[in-house]
């Protein structure tokens, strides 16, 4: 039973919680970059239509999963699940809906981290003078811990020391702290973003240097959004796509369904779920497309685009170019777009936070501040690793397994539990229970159909993923009897260290070769991290449920 | 820019700003519900209605 039962301040406060979770780096970041390299334009097609049928879909049941198990005291998701299906089973598969959380919060509140520390110099015009490459190079001397930018010895460390006190604190004063920074940071984050996207609409040639004397905004503009109709028949761009929708919307993370358990049952969720995901929308479609693709091609041209975008550009070329606006301006931009990083970022990691607490409260009686403190802890000890390794590969090794592959298997998990176990009878009197909209009934047939075979495809692509990424090229061979040749980022071959194990052979310099062996030791200690995280949530769900036994209140 | 991309950006973002501004307004303006209810910041209305 809970110590205390906590509650959301209002309705808008919830919204904005939701949306902030949602909303995070690579809202600015991975979509452009998804939509530059998967047809501009046409790219948004099915990425609207996955939204449709994939992640409005998976919103309804998370939110009404979370409302569902809320009514019986649960506000994780080992004993949210436990409550819709008896089973003995069900509650570890709901372990990775905190150790998703736990693993991802490591790592990210490391980025998070890094925007506070850009923030800062930003203000300090570190950045002025400094060629492009003099700052990309910041960057790398900035994560090497054994260089300081500030002077500060090991920097890195102690800005992620920082970042994780203030979200520990924050948490530690329960929901009603999560509510405060969405409410302040969800705002500030549209405002800071209009106004660089207002920048990157009105950019047009006037970046044009002579370095890069083709640069031009709108040619930014242009390829990002004009539409190649070919690629609609290119698979690549549906699984792209299909991704994005995933990623952004923060679903299969235990996250949402942990919020919605705060709510009473007779309060709507058909409404707040479309609202917040719409928001997240208007973040990544509205201001995401219009920051980082036009300011880059406006000063360095759209081929440097093409060839360089990625999620480094935000740290390694932004602060260059805002240089180019002069002192006082570069250093506004700089707070601006590394401010709203930094509150995309927060309100994420908050969120991230509040399933573990959830659960420590519901099953051992934790109070707020033991929760947040034990967080912050187990955080700093699975992140120092990947601060202090981050060249050795430990931090992309979190990243996929935790970032990616856990939330996959988990929302392909729970999609198929809610639709097919817990039923959809069922499932759609808790999603429009209390509704304020009508929810169109077709979303039975999808949630019931469409959505759980999207996701067994997502990872099912995820496991096998082609050569190349080359879906339609791949089908062709498979069928026509040449095979199927798996990518090194495909699951299969990712666990065998195919990739690095490549590289070695291929390299001739044993400097080279050993730095490869090193980094195959690390990414094998960050393996080993994981599956002990995993294996500790474990034992405290079983812990969790004897205690349940004792006391009368286990389910099975 | 071409016509086409002016085209394809405007619609887009018009549709989903549409959506965004739609349902933020319905929240905002729809009655809530009578207590208990899941936000304590009515709390206080809620007891005043009472008295």
């Amino acid at each position: 039973m809970s110590v205390k039962s906590e509650s959301w301040g209002s309705r808008v406060g919830l919204i904005l919680a939701m949306a902030g979770n949602a909303v995070g780096l690579g809202n600015f970041l991975r979509f452009p970059v998804q939509a530059v390299q998967n047809g501009g334009g046409a790219f948004i097609i099915p990425y609207l239509v996955c939204f449709l049928l994939m992640g409005i879909p998976l919103l309804y049941i998370e939110w009404a999963s979370g409302r569902f198990g809320g009514k019986f005291g649960n506000h994780s998701t080992p004993y949210i699940l436990d409550s819709m299906v008896k089973g003995r089973i069900l509650k570890y598969i709901g372990v990775f809906g905190i150790f998703t959380n736990v693993a991802v919060a490591a790592y990210y509140c490391y980025i998070e981290s890094w925007t506070m520390s850009y923030v800062y110099h930003s203000l300090a015009g570190t950045f002025e003078g400094m060629s492009q490459s003099g700052v990309a190079g910041f960057f790398d001397s900035y994560v090497d811990i054994a260089q300081s930018t500030t002077g500060i010895p090991f920097e890195a460390v102690i800005f992620y020391i920082l970042c994780l006190l203030l979200n520990t604190y924050i948490l530690s004063k329960g929901l009603g702290g999560i509510e405060k920074v969405a409410k302040i940071g969800m705002p500030l984050l549209i405002l800071f973003g209009m106004i660089l996207a207002i920048r990157g609409l009105t950019l047009g040639t006037s970046g044009a240097s002579d370095l890069f004397p083709d640069a031009n905004a709108w040619d930014g503009l242009n390829f990002l959004w004009t539409p190649q109709y070919s690629s609609l028949l290119d698979l690549k761009v549906w699984m792209a796509a299909a991704g994005q929708i995933f990623f952004t919307l923060s679903v299969g993370m235990g996250t949402i369904h942990c919020y919605a358990a705060y709510m009473k049952p007779k309060d709507d969720i058909a409404l707040n779920a479309v609202s917040a995901g719409f928001m997240n929308e208007f973040v990544e479609v509205v201001l995401g497309s219009l920051i980082v693709i036009p300011i880059a091609a406006g000063y360095l041209g759209l081929d440097w685009v093409i060839e360089n975008a990625g999620f480094g550009m935000a740290f390694q070329t932004m602060p260059y170019l805002f240089q180019q606006w002069g002192p006082l301006l570069a250093a506004l931009a700089g707070l601006f777009w590394f401010g709203l990083l930094f509150f995309a970022g927060i309100t994420s990691s908050l969120a991230m936070g509040t399933p573990w607490m959830g659960f420590m409260r519901d099953e051992f009686n934790w109070g707020r501040n033991k929760g947040a403190w034990s967080f912050g802890l187990l955080i700093l000890v699975m992140g120092l690793p990947t601060v202090l390794f981050f060249k050795q590969g430990v931090f992309d090794e979190y990243d996929y397994w935790a970032g990616t592959v856990s939330l996959v298997v988990f929302a392909m998990l729970e999609t198929i539990l809610f639709s097919w176990i817990f039923g959809m009878k069922k499932g759609w009197a808790e999603i429009t229970s209390g509704a304020d909209i009508k929810v169109p009934s077709i979303y039975k047939f999808i949630i019931k159909f469409v959505t759980p075979i999207m996701l067994i495809i997502i990872f099912l692509g995820s496991l096998f993923k082609p050569l190349n990424n080359d879906w339609s090229g791949n089908i062709s061979s498979l069928f026509s009897g040449n095979g199927w040749k798996l990518d090194n980022g495909s699951i299969i071959k990712t666990i065998t260290h195919a990739g690095i194990r490549e590289k070695i052979a291929l390299a001739t310099d044993p400097a080279v070769i050993s730095q490869l062996e090193e980094n195959i030791f690390y990414i094998n200690i960050a393996r080993f991290l994981l599956i002990g995280l995993f294996i500790f949530i474990s034992s405290l769900v079983y812990i969790a449920f004897q205690k349940r036994r004792r006391e009368g209140r286990a389910t099975l | 820019m071409n016509t086409e991309a002016l085209i394809t950006m405007v619609l887009t973002q018009g549709i989903v700003i549409c959506f965004t501004a739609y349902f933020f307004y319905k929240v905002l303006t729809i009655k809530p519900k009578s207590e208990p209810d899941s936000f304590s910041e009515n709390d206080d209305e809620d007891l005043d209605q009472r008295q």
